[in-house]
């Protein structure tokens, strides 16, 4: 049985598992990319991950910027980390807020330096975290102590016959084994959000849902835009995807049956017990992946109809699809091909074991299509313009 | 006709179904995604993989379900066997969504 495999990953030093040893070079600005990335030139085995934020931001939309690096690099798929930012205040900042896992880490700040000093002092550091990251042993782990997240893209018709479904099969697993799994895409959820809020375990948690998925509507709303080709997107549309409720229903179905225990806000990490979460995000692919990695998810499920190709440098996507075209045709994207469910091949049970199967060889190890692909989208939610 | 459906639909009472493969207009094979049950539809136009066929006449400004769930108002009269999509429905939520 599926469940019964032996999964190995890395237990940290707050007792969280990841299923991967990143070393990673995190720029705090956007103007830090370019030493980030030059260290990552000059020590090939660890991760830069440039963003184009961290300038002039204020409030709410700064805090979920601070959150989003500093969860990032507390994610426990990450080995340890060297912070790079224009000044040291900013910087000192999300190294504190790394720190609290417990794993190394250490910043450097480029004002009164230069990015010469800057990429030879960080250098120094990754090379001495990336050699003490290679000792770190895999050990073995239970599928609960795993935090998986989903969220689907370039979804249509065949997302909600078969790739969700598919999903679903291992969210319940996941439940029943114990285990947190987080889903989100807030707007996504319009024409089903009160199947959503049915399935809250209590009212605080259903009020503080529907509060989070007014706020967003109305955040949309406002804005007075015709969404039709922007959700439901113009590759939604030509896979057969007529509205924004028909979408919502192929995304609800992803998420299972089990009682919703936690709404999060972006980026926070559950800390109400196991179970499934709904966390309020984007319903675009990097932005929402990248704010479910920043609380600490170490594994994906990505169902795509009409092939979507994201990946994220630290939390593995494992994509799968049952469009019998984009299997066909975006092979090297698609970690496993459900199509036989719509020829009607196999079960959902049977297409549910599969899946397991492919998620247990990713946790142990195997690189996903994304993974060798080196996709690597790192993007950082904004709530509104910097001052 | 083979005993592969040319579309399922996801429950009993859904108005439309879809097609899981590209199928031509002419007598078709709708399969339930739960259930065993099939029932045959004349198609009235080529449909695409991933589109969708109604499965009885819908009238304009009438309901649209699918996962026993409103997704959809049509902005057309619908006939049975007739292609769904963008230019004959339109989103129940949102106003400012339209072809």
């Amino acid at each position: 049985m599926a469940e019964q495999r032996g999964l190995t990953g890395f237990r940290r030093e707050n007792g969280a598992v990841g299923i991967r040893n990143h070393t990673v070079v995190l720029p705090v600005d956007d103007l830090s990319n370019a030493a980030a990335e030059a260290v990552a030139a000059v020590v090939p085995g660890v991760l830069a991950l440039p963003h184009a934020y961290g300038r002039l931001q204020f409030g709410a939309d700064l805090d979920l910027t601070f959150d989003t690096l500093i969860g990032t690099g507390a994610n426990p798929n990450v080995g340890s980390v060297v912070v790079i930012g224009i000044e040291s205040n900013w910087t000192a900042r999300v190294v504190d807020g790394i720190a609290k896992t417990g794993k190394r880490v250490e910043g450097v700040s480029i004002e009164g330096h230069g990015d010469l000093a800057t990429i030879r002092t960080a250098a120094r550091i990754a090379q001495r975290f990336l050699q003490e990251d290679s000792e770190a042993a895999r050990v073995p782990v239970d599928r609960s102590e795993i935090l998986l997240s989903i969220k689907c893209g370039e979804s249509d018709t065949t997302s909600g016959l078969g790739s969700c479904p598919t999903t679903a099969e291992a969210v319940d697993r996941w439940v029943d084994a114990g285990g947190t799994v987080l889903f989100g895409e807030t707007s996504e959820l319009t024409g089903g959000e009160h199947l959503i809020a049915e399935r809250c375990v209590n009212d605080t948690v259903r009020a503080r849902f529907q509060r989070i998925y007014d706020d967003y509507i109305a955040m949309i709303e406002r804005t007075g835009a015709n969404l039709l080709g922007s959700q439901p997107t113009q590759g939604n549309i030509a896979g057969g995807l007529s509205t924004i409720e028909e979408k919502a229903m192929g995304n609800i179905a992803k998420t299972g049956v089990k009682p919703v225990v936690g709404a999060l806000g972006p980026a926070e990490a559950p800390a109400d017990g196991p179970g499934l979460y709904f966390m309020d995000t984007s319903s675009a692919a990097a932005e929402c992946i990248t704010l479910m990695a920043a609380a600490g998810a170490a594994l994906h499920l990505f169902p795509t109809g009409q092939g979507n190709v994201i990946g994220n440098p630290i939390e593995p996507v494992v994509k799968l699809s049952a469009n019998p075209s984009t299997v066909r045709t975006m092979s090297e994207h698609i970690d496993y091909d459900c199509a036989g469910l719509l020829r009607r091949d196999m079960t959902l049970t049977e297409s549910g074991d599969g899946l397991m199967a492919s998620i247990d060889r990713t946790i142990n190890g195997r690189l996903t299509c994304a993974e060798s692909l080196g996709h690597r989208e790192f993007v950082l939610t904004r709530l509104y313009q910097s001052a | 006709m083979t005993q592969q459906p040319d579309f399922l639909a996801h429950d009993e009472g859904d108005s439309v179904a879809v097609a899981v493969r590209d199928v031509a207009a002419g007598p078709a094979r709708i399969g339930y995604l739960r259930a065993e049950t099939a029932v045959d539809v004349d198609v009235t136009a080529d449909i695409p993989l991933g589109h969708k066929v109604a499965l009885s006449a819908i009238a304009e400004g009438a309901e649209i379900r699918e996962y026993s769930q409103l997704v959809a108002i049509a902005t057309a009269d619908i006939a049975e066997g007739d292609h769904v999509h963008v230019h004959n429905v339109r989103s129940a939520r949102w106003q400012n969504s339209v072809a």
